[in-house]
């Protein structure tokens, strides 16, 4: 039986009172008392991997920060073979609209699995947060438990395909609640369905301020010329995120512009298709000297701010996407963005106001070939987009939403 | 300084959105769900999402999306400029806004079923309140716990009071008439336009407001 994956803690998780400079402290007054009055109640988070996504990486700051608030929270990660999340993995597309065709005996092992890590788990915490369809069938555990449960999806099931959903579904309304990064991705389920934005962490070494000296270093060392505007694109190497469309656009805009393209990512430890779609990336480059392929390991934090930081441009130019969180990143660092208009972009990027929506690679040029025009309003939009983050997006926030949510399951959820 | 009859509680108060099946993906569907919709929902697209709104062209959800997702530009520009101080209910505010997307579909009878670019979700916010170590008892008192407030819970003495006091006045204005008598005050506070202007601006307003109040 695999051995239970332990999360890696933050390696400065930092004190609520550490944002009070950022949000202000009645902020922070105000989450010490609603955390008081959990009297000390004990969480649960599960997910599916400890390094590497989105998912991870809010967990990975929001858990210190729980405790810190006075609340114990466990943070458990599933096990499962290279199989499951190989099902996972398609089940993941197929959620994000892909062509789904399973094999014969996929559903079983989604089931055996998430019932052999049911079985090795305690849910004796007062409230259980589960993320993402991969251990949403854990919920079969609170049979004959009093405590509390709640669902939180980090994708966009706005095209899931029907007959997944079908099977995910009488899981899902096994809970007292379901959490969606956007009200579109809401599936009219019998439980009330909360919008719960994801959120970044200003203080966190992805999003802190750097020194001008060490960001230029970070260029230096990967050779890109910051005498020439930059686009970047950070995002792990996944066909969803349109790497390929990336560079097609940054082409066109080539033939105006004399830019570098930056695609920075890796591969997340649940994503079997990363090498593949890294190699294709460089297949689709085909050696142009000014595009920069960074397949950077999961702690490369510091160089990923520093990357955004110092680009001219960022890019997020996906396909699909789940919120998008590299674009909450970029905002804060008052950068100018060129983002599609998919998932929970729209509610970060508000078209021409706090950055520019796009839908095809055409659009995508010609967005950035406006941008790199026009500086003054591509400054106005980062100013702007700092503000809307530091108003809805930032994790004291997320805080607040999971306290609430305890608040409102403890006393009893209005009828849906 | 008067001294208030009973002190004012700040309270500190948050909210989750919860969002409801019920989707408009035409004005048609919008005309029909803004009948059917609970009051709750009327609340918080027209009042609460004037929280997170300062960059969009209009306050008012409704509004923004019939702009935005429908480009009926001039449906939307009526109903943002209802003036939510003039409603006496939320029936009234729902006739207002229902009334007036039928009245359009009336007049343009092609609008009703043309596919907006993207749905409209309906919402409400689940509250949840408590009260702080925090109380005034005269105008002083008052100013300074208003400096302290999170944008939240200014909110929520400002503008979801509207809600439990019938959508006449707001917990500042009540209670600055009702225990310090000072009604030409509660009334200034009251008037304060807060569907164009950002909460902090408001905040600044508030505090400027009683400190020009001559109370020796």
């Amino acid at each position: 039986m695999p051995e239970l994956q332990a999360p890696h803690a933050a390696a400065h998780p930092g004190r609520v009172e550490d944002h009070a400079p950022v949000v202000g402290q009645a902020e922070i007054d105000e989450l010490r008392e609603m955390a008081r009055r959990l009297d000390g109640a004990r969480v649960k988070m599960v997910n599916s991997t400890a390094v590497g996504g989105g998912v991870a990486e809010i967990l990975n700051r929001l858990v210190p920060l729980l405790e810190d608030m006075g609340l114990p929270t466990k943070w458990e990660v599933i096990t499962g073979g290279e199989r499951f999340y190989a099902v996972t993995k398609a089940f993941h597309n197929a959620l994000h609209g892909a062509p789904f065709a399973p094999q014969a005996d996929w559903f079983d092992l989604f089931l055996a699995t998430n019932e052999e890590n049911r079985r090795r788990m305690d849910f004796s915490e007062e409230f259980v947060v589960i993320h993402d369809p991969q251990p949403v069938a854990l919920v079969e555990g609170r049979q004959r438990l009093s405590n509390h449960w709640a669902w939180r999806c980090h994708i966009d099931l706005t095209r899931a395909h029907p007959g997944l959903w079908e099977f995910l579904q009488p899981y899902v309304e096994r809970y007292d609640a379901a959490l969606f990064s956007s009200p579109a991705f809401t599936k009219g389920v019998n439980i009330s369905q909360i919008l719960f934005y994801p959120t970044i962490d200003p203080l966190a070494d992805k999003n802190r301020e750097l020194s001008a000296d060490f960001v230029q270093s970070v260029f230096e060392s990967f050779g890109i010329d910051r005498k020439r505007p930059v686009l970047t694109q950070v995002s792990r190497f996944d066909r969803l995120k349109d790497p390929l469309g990336v560079i097609r656009a940054y082409r066109i805009v080539r033939r105006y512009f004399d830019c570098q393209l930056v695609l920075a990512g890796g591969g997340a430890s649940d994503d079997p298709e990363g090498a593949a779609v890294l190699a294709e990336v460089h297949a689709a480059a085909n050696h142009d000297p000014d595009i920069h392929i960074l397949d950077l390991p999961p702690w490369s934090h510091r160089e990923i701010n520093a990357l955004q930081r110092g680009s001219t441009i960022v890019i997020q130019k996906s396909l699909r996407e789940g919120f998008g969180l590299t674009v909450s990143e970029a905002l804060w660092k008052k950068r100018p963005v060129v983002a599609s208009a998919v998932g929970g972009i729209p509610s970060q990027v508000i078209h021409k106001v706090t950055g520019m929506l796009v839908h095809s690679v055409e659009g995508c040029a010609y967005q950035l070939r406006y941008l790199l025009a026009n500086p003054d309003f591509a400054r106005r939009l980062g100013e702007l987009g700092h503000q809307h983050v530091r108003e809805n997006f930032l994790i004291t926030s997320n805080l607040k939403r999971y306290l609430l949510l305890f608040h409102l399951l403890r006393r009893g959820m209005p009828p849906a | 300084m008067r001294v208030a009859r009973e002190p004012f509680q700040f309270v500190a108060a948050s909210y989750l959105v919860r969002v409801w099946p019920e989707r408009a993906h035409t004005l048609g569907d919008m005309a029909r769900v803004l009948r059917s919709c609970s009051d709750e929902s009327i609340f918080y697209h027209t009042f609460q999402s004037l929280e997170t709104h300062h960059y969009t062209a209009f306050s008012s959800d409704f509004a923004q999306w019939i702009l935005a997702a429908c480009n009926e530009a001039a449906l939307a520009e009526q109903l943002a400029a209802i003036d939510l101080r003039s409603m006496v209910s939320l029936d009234a505010l729902r006739e207002e806004l229902a009334g007036g997307v039928e009245q359009h579909l009336r007049e343009h009878s092609g609008s009703a079923d043309r596919p907006a670019f993207e749905p409209f979700h309906f919402c409400e916010a689940l509250e949840v309140t408590m009260p702080v170590d925090r109380r005034a008892g005269n105008l002083r008192e008052l100013a300074a716990g208003i400096r302290q407030l999170s944008l939240h819970t200014l909110a929520y003495h400002l503008i979801t009071s509207r809600l439990r006091l019938k959508l006449a006045t707001n917990d500042f204005s009540y209670w600055i008439e009702q225990n310090l008598g000072l009604p030409e005050l509660a009334r200034r506070i009251n008037q304060l336009d807060f569907y164009t202007s950002t909460l902090e601006d408001l905040r600044a307003e508030i505090v400027a407001a009683i400190a020009g109040w001559d109370d020796p």
